[in-house]
This record gives C-alpha cells, sequence and structure tokens, in this order.
C-alpha cells in the first residue's frame, strides 16, 4: 500500500524504475531494493511524525551500536516551510512564493507518470523507455531518486536489506565499526 | 542583556573566537543561523550524536543546510549577464554550529612565508590587485601553534620539504595512509615531485577526550559521527566549558546596528521569526567571505574594497582510470596525501608562464583523493542492463584515483559579493549575489600543472586520464557548470594598513568601525593554494587576543 501515490500511480513508477535499474540475471534491481518504495515515502514524508526527511544518527546497528537511523530529526519552521516547498510546491501560498512560484515533487511525479500513460505497465520495454526518455527532465528525476533509493540508507525505504551496497561489495554505512589501519593501507 | 561581545557565526573563525576571548574573561553570545547538531543541546560541553555514515541525509537532503530554497544564492559569471544567471546553491559552506568545520575533510596546512608577500616576492600581475599581507608568517606562526593544540592536528613536521618553519611538532602522528594515496605518492616521488601526509583535524590518536578516527571514509560533506575531526567542536565545547558563553542558534543577524564609527549591537531573526535587537560591546562576524560581506552590506557598510576580490580556489580537477585495481577510496580520512610543488617556481611553471604572457603562475595544493559515495557514483553510471555490472565493476568509485589542485586565483576587483537586488531568503532578506570568472593567470596554471598530474597519473599505472576544472573552462574539453564546485571562499573584505583599500585593519578591526571585527576568510589578502581553515583560525585567534590583551599559550 503506497503511502502517497496512488495504487496506479504506484504501479507504473515501479515499472519505470526497473527500466532504469532492472533485475537481471539474479542480480537485484530497483524492485529488489524497493526503490519506488524510497520515492514514494519522500512524496509523503510529511504523513509521519517526525516526517521522514533526516533519518538520526549516530549509527544504524548494522555494524554495531544502536538502531538510531530509524529515529528521524523533528524538523524547526524552516526546515518544515524547506521541505514543504520541495514536496508540497508553493500552492499559492505568500510563504512559500518568496522567490515566486515552486513545482513541488508531488506534482511532478503526478503530471510525469501521468504522461507515461495509463497503459504503461502493459506495454513492452522498448516502448516504456521511449516514453520516459520523452521528457528527460522528468527522467532525470526519477533517475536520481532511484540512485538514493537504490544505495541510500535502508530507513528512508529502499535498497531493502542493503542490496545495493552488496551488489557493490561495500558496507554502506559502517560506524561504530569503521575501518582497521591495514584495510585503509592494504591493497 | 549585554554581553561584551556577540559572535556572528559559530564556524571555525568565531569558535576560535569565543574560545580565546571567553579564556580571557569575556562574555559571549554566540549567534548561529543554521541548526544546532554539532553539541548536546542539554550540556553544550559535550558533543552531540547527530552526524552519521548518511549519503541520503548529508549529500542529498541539505542537513547541514543551506537549503537553497529557504536560502538560496544568485550567481553570474560577469556584469554583462545581467541581474543573474542561476539562483540556488552557490559555494554553500554549511549553515549550522560549527559551520564550514563540520562538513570539511580536516586538511589544514599552514600558509608558507611568501604566501605573505605576494607583491614582493613574486611582483603584479595584470588586472589583479596581489598584494602583501599586512602581517609576515613569523608573526602568526604562534597562532598557528596554539590553534592546531586546541583542535588537535596529526602531521609529519618533516614530510614537506617546502613548508614553512614551525616552533614545534604536530600534536599527534600522521594518521593510516589510503592505499591509494600511497600508489599516487610513489608514483609522484618517481616524477620528482614531494608527496607528504596531510596535516589532518582528526585525531590520529585518542586526543583532548576525543577518540582517534577509525576510518569510516565520511569526512568530507558529513559530520564525523564520532567527532575525532577536532575543528570546531573542541573549540566550542573549551567555550561553554567557560561558562561564559551563550549560544543562539537558528538566529539570523539581520543588521549590525551602528551609530557613528561604533557599533551598538545587533538586530536578529530568532527561531520564531521574530525580530528582536541585542547590544554587545563588541561585534565579532564570522560568516564567511560571503555572509560576511552580505551582512555588512545590509547593514548600511560602504566601503570600495567591500564584497571585491573574492577568490574560491580555482579548482584543477586531473582523473585518471585503473583497471586493474581495487582503490577503495572509501576507507580512510579522504584525503591522505598531498604534494606542495605546483606552489614552487620552478624553470618549466616559469616557462609556462612566459609562454602564457605573464610574470609568474602559482597553482595550489595537490590533493590526492578517490572516488565519491554509492549513490553519487550511481548517478554517473549508465542506467538499464548496463548498470548493475557497472556498479559491480566501480569504474567510478573504486578504480578511479583523482588529483584536485586548490590552485591559487588572483584577487580581481570584479569577482565579487553584493546583494542581489530581487531574489530574498525565507526571512525576507536579500540574498547574496556571487560574480565570478576565472583569470588568464589561472587557466594558465591550470594548464601547465594539469598536465603534470595527467603524467603522476600515467605513471600509476592510469590506462586513462582526463583534465577537468571548477568552474568549467572550455579549454579542457569536459563541459561543467561555470560555478564554483570549491567551499573555500576567501577575500571580500581585505585586510591592510590602507583604510582607503582594505576594509579591515591588521587585527581584523573595520576601518570605519572601531568595535566590529572580522573573523573569518573574508579578511585574506590572497589567496594563496592551501586551504584557508587553518589560517582564518589562527587570524581570529590572534583578532580575540589582541581584543582582550592576551597572548597565544
Amino acid at each position: 500500500m503506497p503511502v502517497w501515490l496512488t495504487e496506479p500511480e504506484y504501479a507504473t513508477l515501479r515499472a519505470a524504475c526497473s527500466q532504469l535499474m532492472p533485475s537481471d540475471q539474479g542480480a537485484p534491481g530497483a524492485e529488489e531494493a524497493g526503490v519506488a518504495d524510497y520515492i514514494d515515502i519522500l512524496l509523503g514524508a510529511f504523513t509521519f511524525d517526525p516526517p521522514r526527511i533526516w533519518a538520526g544518527g549516530p549509527t544504524s546497528g548494522r555494524m554495531g551500536g544502536d538502531a538510531r537511523f530509524t529515529h528521524f530529526h523533528r524538523l524547526t519552521r524552516l526546515d518544515e516551510l524547506a521541505w514543504r516547498m520541495r514536496i508540497e510546491g508553493s500552492q499559492g501560498l505568500p510563504e512559500r512564493e518568496f522567490n515566486g512560484p515552486v513545482v513541488g515533487l508531488q506534482e511532478r511525479y503526478r503530471v510525469g507518470l501521468a504522461a507515461l500513460g495509463d497503459d504503461f505497465i502493459t506495454v513492452d520495454g522498448t516502448e516504456q523507455v521511449r516514453r520516459m526518455q520523452s521528457d528527460q527532465d522528468f527522467f532525470a528525476l526519477v533517475w536520481s531518486h532511484c540512485c538514493e533509493g537504490m544505495y541510500g540508507a535502508p530507513e528512508y525505504g529502499g535498497n531493502r536489506n542493503g542490496v545495493g551496497w552488496t551488489l557493490m561489495g561495500r558496507e554502506g554505512d559502517v560506524q561504530p565499526r569503521g575501518y582497521t589501519d591495514a584495510e585503509v593501507s592494504g591493497a | 542583556m549585554t554581553a561584551d561581545a556577540i559572535i556572528i557565526g559559530s564556524g571555525p573563525g568565531g569558535s576560535a573566537a569565543a574560545e580565546v576571548l571567553t579564556r580571557g574573561g569575556w562574555s559571549v553570545v554566540i549567534m548561529e543561523k543554521g541548526r544546532n547538531h554539532l553539541l548536546d543541546p542539554d550540556d553544550l560541553t559535550k558533543p552531540a550524536s547527530d552526524y552519521s555514515n548518511d549519503e541520503i541525509k548529508f549529500i542529498s537532503r541539505h542537513f547541514l543546510g543551506p537549503d537553497p530554497l529557504i536560502e538560496p544564492r544568485a550567481f553570474r559569471v560577469s556584469a554583462d549577464d545581467g541581474e543573474h544567471t542561476h539562483v540556488g546553491e552557490v559555494n554553500s559552506i554549511p549553515t549550522t554550529v560549527g559551520g564550514g568545520g563540520v562538513h570539511a575533510d580536516g586538511k589544514v596546512p599552514r600558509f608558507r612565508e611568501e604566501d605573505f608577500r605576494l607583491l614582493s616576492d613574486y611582483g603584479p600581475q595584470e588586472d589583479s590587485h596581489v598584494d602583501d599581507w599586512p602581517l609576515e608568517y613569523d608573526e602568526l606562526e604562534p597562532y598557528y601553534a596554539e590553534v592546531e593544540r586546541a583542535i588537535g592536528v596529526s602531521g609529519d613536521a618533516a614530510g614537506n620539504p617546502f613548508a614553512a618553519w614551525r616552533s614545534g611538532p604536530y600534536p599527534m602522528p600522521p594518521g593510516a595512509p589510503m592505499y591509494g594515496a600511497l600508489l599516487s605518492s610513489a608514483a609522484a616521488e618517481r616524477r620528482g615531485l614531494h608527496p607528504y601526509e596531510a596535516p589532518t583535524a582528526a585525531n590520529s590518536i585518542p586526543y583532548d577526550g576525543r577518540p582517534g578516527c577509525n576510518n569510516c571514509g565520511h569526512c568530507a560533506f558529513f559530520g564525523c559521527p564520532i567527532h575525532a575531526k577536532g575543528d570546531p567542536v573542541a573549540l566550542l565545547t573549551k567555550t561553554f566549558a567557560t561558562g561564559r558563553a551563550e549560544l543562539m542558534a537558528e538566529t539570523c543577524v539581520s543588521r549590525i546596528r551602528t551609530v557613528g564609527r561604533r557599533a551598538t549591537g545587533v538586530d536578529y531573526i530568532g527561531p520564531d521569526g521574530v525580530e528582536r535587537s541585542m547590544d554587545a560591546k563588541v561585534i565579532i562576524v564570522a560568516g564567511g567571505a560571503i555572509e560576511t560581506p552580505r551582512l555588512l552590506l545590509m547593514s548600511g557598510l560602504e566601503h570600495p574594497a567591500l564584497g571585491r576580490h573574492l577568490m574560491v580556489h580555482f579548482q584543477t580537477i586531473v582523473v585518471g582510470h585503473f583497471a586493474d585495481l581495487r582503490l577503495h577510496p572509501y576507507k580512510g580520512r579522504s584525503v591522505t596525501h598531498v604534494h606542495d610543488d605546483a606552489m614552487v617556481q620552478d624553470d618549466a611553471s616559469r616557462a609556462a608562464a612566459a609562454e602564457g604572457g605573464l610574470p609568474w603562475i602559482r597553482g595550489g595544493l595537490v590533493e590526492h583523493a578517490g572516488g565519491g559515495h554509492p549513490a553519487m557514483e550511481a548517478l554517473h553510471a549508465p542506467w538499464g542492463r548496463q548498470h548493475v555490472q557497472a556498479m559491480r565493476d566501480s569504474h567510478l568509485g573504486d578504480r578511479m584515483w583523482v588529483f584536485i589542485m586548490q590552485g591559487e586565483d588572483l584577487p580581481y576587483a570584479t569577482n565579487t559579493v553584493d546583494l542581489s537586488p530581487s531574489i530574498r531568503d525565507a526571512r525576507g532578506l536579500p540574498v547574496a549575489r556571487i560574480t565570478y570568472k576565472p583569470g588568464h593567470h589561472e587557466m594558465v596554471a591550470s594548464k601547465h600543472h594539469g598536465k603534470i598530474l595527467q603524467g603522476v597519473l600515467e605513471e600509476m599505472g592510469a590506462d586513462w586520464t582526463i583534465h577537468t576544472s571548477s568552474p568549467g573552462v572550455s579549454y579542457t574539453g569536459v563541459e561543467s557548470t561555470p560555478i564554483p564546485e570549491s567551499r573555500h571562499v576567501i577575500g571580500t573584505a581585505r585586510m591592510g594598513d590602507d583604510p582607503a583599500t582594505s576594509v579591515v585593519d591588521r587585527w581584523g578591526r573595520v576601518h570605519d568601525l572601531d568595535n566590529v571585527v572580522i573573523a573569518d576568510s573574508s579578511v585574506f589578502v590572497t589567496a594563496t593554494g592551501y586551504g584557508p581553515t587553518l589560517t582564518l583560525v589562527a587570524l581570529a585567534a590572534r583578532a580575540a587576543h589582541h581584543l582582550a590583551g592576551t597572548s597565544p599559550t
């Protein structure tokens, strides 16, 4: 059940993300990592309390220490203004339009996903890519979020079980273990 | 209340001034427009635990500020471009308690003797305002030594044959050298260069109550989760331990109030958005070389040199790819080795200068560094079926080595910070507008040293190399933005003995305001090719000692 997207939008986004990062020959892709969930949670960040913007610190628990990443930071008045502008857009509110109107991520995704077509999940991959590439700005937006959702910390909703880091052979966050001097200096 | 001093900005400069003044018995109020993620809000003598190895939080989502939606900047290459060509993020040093010290990877070289007397030792350059500083290295050395001990610097005093003299060893030995840096250093030595272990404000061993660095690889652009980076947490915790300091975070100073030649206090906007005033005997401005002139201009200060001579370090970036190596640059302290050779004149650099029609060129400190973090690497990897293999091979992360030369950019009167005529921040204040274009000197120096650095990477075994720069220029053939990526911001309120040509005197005091002192890199006369942090901290400590009538220990 998506947090902010509609079910059809969510299905379209999953298909689009899978074109950018396909699962291939046993390797995980956007689907296994939950990249669409990362994006959906960002779009619906303010349905959580605190909003799912900044994970806590200093450790996730994956390499020892407490699982503090799940304790998201509270936002200040200006933090909330910035992130509501970024996600919701300015919506004609004077306090958000001090430098003019701002189109939010929610609107960009709603419009961008709609433009991919109601039948997006049923057409073949070549056609899906053709439609995605017809709007380069939206393509770049989804791609940047795919990268974050595939390789960012799992607490943001993507990179499920660290599959993105694993495919790279990386550990991700490493505190409080860090790396030994021998690991730093050796081949 | 009336504090002895209001310090505007809690970064390395403001923190150094606060530490020295409170140690000398002064009461200070530190106003910082960003949030406090550095210190425990319940006990400011202890560090907080908000920092983490989290690329989303620190790289993608502006955790350290400024958020370009609420605190944008305007940019243009020259006045011919109209009001601006870009609004958003420009040279954004963190807006947070601790300022630029939080996100820096902690390389803290000292300047060399000649860096303070460029005009005398090298002579003028056409179109730029190269000048001598009103102080010499020898005068600053005791302050360098004091602040190196205060923030905790690791390094090898014998490592750099070009280094200035020093009165004692580094407080700590160097930390673990990175594998890639060992290879690039060996190659550089074979090419006749002199790499050495970078002086770094990160503990190599437990020091001053903070742990040794555990090499987590999240230095540049991240706050240190274990506070092994000493700048400026060490200075601030010491400041608050005196009991003579108050921290006002999320507090933006909108104006320095003045009567005649004296400041009486400041107007500020607090976390609730309400504007209030506070008086003080002395105002110390430490907002950095962009925010400091912005505030002085908003306060009505007029001076022909204010906001001029912005310098950012023209970065020459030379990249090599190594198909057969795994360099794992994500293990270790971002940069462990550097070399100074590009700051030293030789026959080849003299010939390059002559060929370019210049009397001399100077490059900058060269950092030996590696690739980025996973999401950043992915962004530059192919999408589709090729993606997984590209990330497994990690061409842009694990198999790439980079030289970044922090090239000295000369002080040009046309490179400026002023107030945007139309763009505002969320508080309704005019934002800073940056006008910046590198000069001919920077191009000639970058071309010359870029070739040398490509040769070193080939010596190291690179199967291909590229030479690019920030800001981008056409001659490299690599497209990149004209907006400088550097976070070194320098100049804009230069110091000097002549009030007609300089904004502050040799102690950082504004010539036209008897009780306003600038304690950041705004006051630098020239940029040199070294990171500005240690020198601005030493200058801030020196200015504060002068105010308090104390001496460095």
